[in-house]
């Protein structure tokens, strides 16, 4: 264990975190670190453990076993009003018997700033998030997206090592949700606090984080950059949770180097990347990403090239979406439209048949 | 009758009119009027049986106050702690308003846990709690005060549970004690109402917000919760207070006539003493005094916590 007060590389830790609530295990030997100044997003479906994560960073859940760090010093028994974290509520929170003023400079007042001192940071902090003219109204005197802002400038005033964040965004619409996802990450490089944000919006994890933690049933499955977490899931949770993606199921025959073999239950072959713990002989499912596949008019040689039948098909714009069938089995293409036409012949039709391919790199053979 | 309709929709104040018209013809008849009788008496004379009769005087008011002279003093009998003044009914007032404050104290702080404990029990089982605290409402109060009574007798079940620890039996009925546990008993609920009321509406992330920000449970409850649920807080102290000053049954069952209050030495003027003048001034300057106290006590409350909910 490194010593308390020594230079770390993580702003906050979890050293195999468990909660447990009567008989649910609500978060389960989690460990994980976040580095400083990271924006890092816990991603999950609701349930999964990732809000009381962040609950008991933020001191108001005990773990059941393991220790949380806040810049290396463990937290214990540690209460919220000790630790050196702020947090933004879902529902903000934002105290409705104080104006917009008196509740940014709550915080403040309970570490004992001075008067001037509180009214020079209030002023600042209000610039910060563009509220200039809003210090004397009453939250419930204002927008969603300004409740947001002030709630953001309520914790962002004290300066915290770090910034907790629990689905800040999920009570705007989806037009404001797309500015303030913006603004938060622009405000995140301006003030440099680490920022720990729970969504299970996977998009917004994607655009706005460093690092994801994807969270299921208690459990972190992967922790990795938006392109990690998206080209190279581990697992086949991870791999339907973020994006789209085929999944075709069936027994590994082959393992050499990077890549594995597998013949699916329907009996064709791919190839595809062999992700940790794949061998030959193991039941493991093929995802590929339907932007990944193509469709052709006549078989080229290439390892992963099936005749289907064309079922469905959708065109919305930028792509075609195109469904077909290898079998039984259903797998979804889209085909970017990178050529203007207007004729309809240009597209495939239900009925017809097509040969699809893809490259084994870009396919991941996972082992569960 | 559409031409009545019509004008009901179209006119506000006139609809305004007609919906509060019977409650207000109510108030009128059996509250305003009867009020206005009492002012009046209280400046009339008293003829030889005691009734009220002309000419107009303002005795009766100089009555309570001729014999108010200066005089501090401290003292620890009756829970009167700190006196200025002196005289017979000034300390009448002044005990009335004190041990009503008092009781208001003390109903509240066994209020507020009960009120909390409900507030933070499983929704189902919310509705059982607020009818277990209304069933005592099922009996009359006399009935309930007589019962009480019983409890606290020399030979009454408290007492011979001391006698059989083997301890000394205790001298509680007809104490100020025993008033004191009669207005508690009987005021409980109408605090615990209020505050369950405000309690349950309570946001408990505004707690956890407030230690987010760096305060301690005690300040998280100053800063926080009390401002929030002061409506409740304020309602029940009214509710607990008011009753409390013009207390008749409570001091007369539980105190025996020896724990004089207002709301008993009203009384007797109206009955055993049969002095209607005296006793209609009494009442209309108790009235004046917990009317302006009262407003004071919303004043402040609302002065500082008027945005609250």
């Amino acid at each position: 264990m490194p010593e308390a007060g020594a230079l770390s590389e993580f702003a906050v830790e979890l050293r195999d975190v468990s909660k447990v609530f009567g008989d649910i295990v609500a978060v389960d030997h989690v460990s994980m670190g976040i580095r400083h100044n990271e924006f890092f997003a816990l991603l999950g479906p609701s349930g999964c453990g990732k809000t009381t994560s962040l609950r008991i960073i933020a001191g108001f859940e005990r773990p059941t076993s393991g220790e949380v760090y806040i810049d290396n010093k463990p937290m214990g028994n540690t209460p919220p009003f000790q630790r050196n974290v702020n947090t933004v509520f879902q529902s903000y929170a934002l105290f409705p018997h104080m104006t917009v003023e008196q509740n940014i400079s709550f915080g403040l007042e309970m570490k004992g700033v001075s008067k001037a001192e509180i009214a020079r940071r209030v002023g600042e902090v209000l610039e910060l998030v563009r509220l200039p003219h809003m210090a004397k109204r009453y939250p419930r005197q204002m927008s969603g997206g300004q409740q947001q802002r002030v709630a953001l400038a309520r914790a962002l005033v004290n300066r915290p090592k770090v910034l907790l964040l629990d689905e800040p965004l999920g009570a705007l619409d989806a037009k404001l949700r797309k500015e303030m996802q913006i603004e938060l990450k622009t405000l995140q490089r301006e003030v440099g606090i680490t920022f720990i944000f729970v969504t299970h919006d996977q998009e917004e994890a994607l655009s706005m984080s460093d690092r994801i933690a994807v969270f299921s049933k208690g459990k972190v499955l992967q922790i990795g950059t938006p392109l990690e977490i998206y080209e190279r899931p581990t697992s086949r949770f991870v791999a339907d949770f973020i994006g789209e993606t085929n999944f075709l199921t069936g027994r590994v025959t082959q393992v050499d180097g990077e890549f594995a073999q597998i013949t699916t239950n329907g009996g064709a072959t791919f190839r595809g990347r062999a992700m940790p713990g794949v061998r030959a002989g193991i039941e493991a499912t093929l995802s590929v990403r339907p932007e990944k596949v193509q469709l052709v008019e006549q078989p080229d040689d290439s390892v992963n090239c099936y005749e289907v039948v064309v079922r469905s098909i959708a065109y919305v714009g930028s792509d075609t979406r195109v469904v077909v069938m290898l079998g039984e089995n259903r797998i979804d293409v889209w085909e970017q439209n990178t050529i203007s036409t207007l004729d309809p012949n240009y597209f495939f039709k239900p009925g017809e048949r097509a040969w699809l391919t893809f490259k084994p790199e870009n396919a991941l053979v996972l082992a569960e | 009758m559409a031409k009545i309709l019509r004008v009901l929709r179209e006119q506000p104040g006139i609809r305004l009119a007609g919906l509060m018209a019977p409650g207000a013809f109510w108030l009128s008849v059996f509250f305003l009027v009867p009020l206005l009788i009492m002012a009046w008496i209280s400046f009339l004379s008293r003829d030889p049986l005691g009734f009220p009769t002309p000419p107009l005087t303002l005795q009766n008011y100089w009555e309570i106050i001729r014999d108010i002279r200066f005089a501090p003093s401290i003292s620890l009998a009756d829970g009167l702690a700190i006196r200025l003044f002196e005289g017979l009914y000034l300390e009448l007032f002044w005990r009335s308003i004190w041990l009503s404050l008092l009781s208001t104290v003390i109903t509240l702080l066994i209020a507020f846990p009960v009120a909390l404990f409900m507030a933070r029990l499983p929704p189902r089982y919310r509705n059982l709690a607020l009818f277990l605290v209304m069933i005592p409402f099922w009996t009359n109060f006399l009935v309930r005060t007589y019962a009480l009574q019983f409890m606290l007798r020399s030979n009454g079940p408290i007492n011979t549970l001391l006698r059989a620890l083997g301890l000394e039996p205790i001298e509680l009925l007809f104490t100020p004690t025993a008033v004191m546990l009669g207005l508690v008993y009987g005021n409980l609920p109408f605090m615990i109402l209020p505050l369950y009321t405000s309690l349950e509406k309570f946001d408990w992330t505004m707690i956890e917000a407030a230690h987010d920000l760096g305060a301690d449970t005690l300040r998280a409850f100053q800063r926080v919760m009390l401002p929030l649920i002061s409506p409740g807080l304020l309602a029940g102290s009214i509710l607990t207070f008011v009753p409390a000053i013009g207390a008749y049954i409570t001091v007369e069952l539980m105190g025996g006539g020896r724990t004089n209050m207002i709301g008993y030495a009203i009384a007797q003027q109206f009955s055993a003493s049969v002095n209607w003048p005296f006793g209609s001034a009494m009442s209309l300057l108790m009235m004046i005094i917990v009317t302006f106290a009262a407003v004071l006590y919303f004043r402040s409350g609302r002065g500082e916590y008027r945005n609250a909910i």
